[in-house]
């Protein structure tokens, strides 16, 4: 019996133990954007090899510098109205097409619109790093380089494909009869969709918002190859790029950019995590 | 048991059927405009990619003419790019094993109920969702050359000795093993939450009913655990290497594909010779190696939900 007991509480630190050490190598990287974001220079700058100097603490007392750096001598401000007005555009144009595209899917098409729009979400996979080569002749070709209107332009083909997809799987679990006695009150199609199945559907929407939000502002890749002007860049691209100067690093002002970007974006994300992922698991998961 | 089955098969066949034909009619309208999008900028871009690898375009101009394989022989014979092919791979399978393997233990410990649930799983899922730029940033600066806390770390702990040192991102071995690291801290949470949602899906009864037969945990792994969270480990798998394989973010960031090249994935390559170097054709030929792989997941994923829909 006592060896039981004991057992029991040794399976009990182990589990403790585990879960600590996984949250602990999953959150280190904030924590490490947290500590340097207050640092003063002379707590920052020490060098690993003094090992009297204990790094993971404020040896000295934090300091605001480094946000005052970051919100008054450089364009962290302006690339965060960049990256919110390409990502309320994008939303615009992906609910344009993705709300329609799903709605037909859902229920306008027999079985080959369910092959189709299995072959839409497999689009998600085409990767930016095989298209920005021939994106970048489109873009030159339309005039478009060094201009958010391309990110624009681009950035819908991942939002759309991802977007219908869930919108698709959401709309389907909405009963038909909604829209059906809508329409037998005497409502057209159209009209019984703007008028019942859109206000029941805001949750689904709501989600397809988030996402295109979130995974525009975190695009990389696009942002990367098709702006070059500081001043064009969005958030995730123009504090790796342009916050260096020359080989200097300012990691104070570089890691508080990166806190206050990620954290919000992480914790909006995170609210709409469980749909997103049930996304990917349709149809594994029956 | 074959009524219940006609019942439920009934509804589909019946709304399949009256459909008339002004709603097949609006379905093609509304589904038009999101199509046209994907074809244009996607199938049309894809198809793009494979014509302008067999050009010498160059990004100075968008005059070009047709040199054949001419890239794909370039490419294939220089040592650059194999190094860049062989740590794609290596980066894909390594950390692909790591994380389904601490995805494993990390989803069953998830499992248990305990206090402070929900708030550990927001923070394990943080990786995934905070924007991979940022994220890496920050790992830049855990392996900075002078500054690294795991070298603080390393030296307290006595592993380095006075005057040696570990330089991250300039030393080929140690720059595989700094990318690795990030791609298995990025991709865990994904596939943890995945695996979690496979594990959920399966019934208590079934355990209940495998403890009632006298099955061992042993037996219980490999009869009903593991066959039952098949698809999902499948599904989990497959978008991590999808994910992992087409990524140059990281790679970019941390190394830039240095020391002397020696850290390189397809991608980042891609990106070097296509966009910053100005060789469309050569840069476009690097990227369609990415091409095979994309396509043997896209079609075991189109295995896996064929067969789930028969399920």
């Amino acid at each position: 019996m006592r060896r039981r007991t004991g057992q029991r509480i040794a399976s009990a630190l182990g589990h403790r133990a585990l879960i600590l050490g996984f949250t602990a190598f999953a959150i280190f990287p904030f924590y490490w954007m947290l500590v340097t974001a207050f640092k003063q220079n002379a707590d920052l700058y020490v060098g690993a090899s003094n090992t009297a100097h204990n790094p993971f603490i404020f040896n000295r007392p934090p300091t605001l510098e480094h946000l005052q750096i970051l919100f008054n001598n450089t364009l962290y401000l302006t690339w965060l109205f960049n990256s919110l007005w390409v990502g309320a555009l994008v939303v615009l144009i992906t609910l344009a097409l993705a709300v329609p595209a799903a709605y037909s899917l859902a229920r306008l098409t027999g079985r080959w619109g369910e092959r189709l729009s299995i072959g839409i979400f497999l689009t998600y996979l085409i990767p930016s790093t095989l298209l920005f080569i021939p994106f970048s002749r489109l873009v030159a070709l339309l005039g478009l380089q060094n201009q958010l209107w391309a990110l624009v332009l681009i950035y819908p083909t991942f939002t759309v494909p991802f977007c219908t997809w869930l919108l698709m799987g959401f709309l389907k679990t909405l009963p038909k009869e909604i829209e059906e006695s809508a329409m037998v009150d005497g409502c057209s199609r159209l009209s019984a969709i703007a008028r019942v199945v859109l206000p029941l559907a805001v949750p689904g929407l709501l989600t397809v918002v988030i996402f295109a939000l979130t995974l525009t502002i975190q695009e990389f890749v696009y942002s990367l190859t098709f702006i070059s002007s500081v001043g064009r860049m969005t958030v995730s691209v123009g504090v790796p790029v342009a916050l260096v100067r020359g080989d200097v690093y300012y990691w104070g002002s570089l890691m508080a950019a990166c806190l206050i970007t990620s954290v919000p974006l992480a914790i909006l994300y995170n609210f709409f995590l469980d749909r997103f992922i049930a996304g990917f698991t349709v149809g594994a998961i029956k | 048991m074959t009524t219940a089955r006609v019942a439920l098969a009934q509804p589909r066949i019946a709304a399949a059927e009256t459909l008339s034909r002004r709603d097949r009619r609006l379905g093609k309208i509304l589904l038009a405009p999101a199509l046209a999008y994907i074809f244009l900028l996607v199938a049309v871009p894809f198809l793009l990619a494979v014509f302008l690898s067999l050009t010498n375009s160059s990004a100075g101009s968008l005059d070009f003419s047709f040199v054949g394989l001419q890239n794909f022989r370039n490419v294939v014979g220089n040592a650059v790019f194999l190094r860049a092919l062989r740590n794609t791979f290596i980066f894909t399978f390594v950390s692909q094993l790591l994380v389904m393997v601490l995805g494993n233990i990390l989803a069953r410990a998830l499992m248990k109920p305990f206090r402070g649930k929900l708030l550990v799983r927001f923070l394990i899922l943080l990786p995934w969702a905070a924007p991979i730029s940022l994220a890496t940033l920050s790992w830049l600066w855990i392996f900075d050359s002078t500054f690294s806390v795991i070298n603080w770390l390393l030296k307290v702990a006595g592993w380095l000795g006075p005057g040696q040192w570990y330089y991250w991102l300039g030393d080929p071995v140690l720059g595989m093993i700094a990318i690795i690291t990030v791609h298995v801290w990025r991709m865990l949470p994904f596939s943890t939450v995945i695996l979690l949602a496979g594990l959920t899906s399966i019934p208590k009864e079934v355990h209940e009913a495998a403890d009632i037969d006298g099955a061992g945990p042993l037996a219980k792994t490999f009869q009903i655990t593991l066959p039952m969270m098949l698809p999902i480990l499948t599904v989990a798998v497959l978008f991590g290497v999808v994910f992992t394989f087409t990524d140059m973010s990281v790679v970019y960031l941390l190394t830039r594909g240095g020391p002397y090249n020696s850290t390189h994935v397809l991608a980042s390559l891609a990106f070097q010779d296509g966009v910053l170097g100005g060789d469309v054709g050569r840069g476009a030929s690097v990227a369609i190696f990415l091409v095979p792989l994309l396509v043997v997941m896209a079609v075991l994923m189109l295995r896996i939900s064929r067969r789930a829909e028969v399920v």
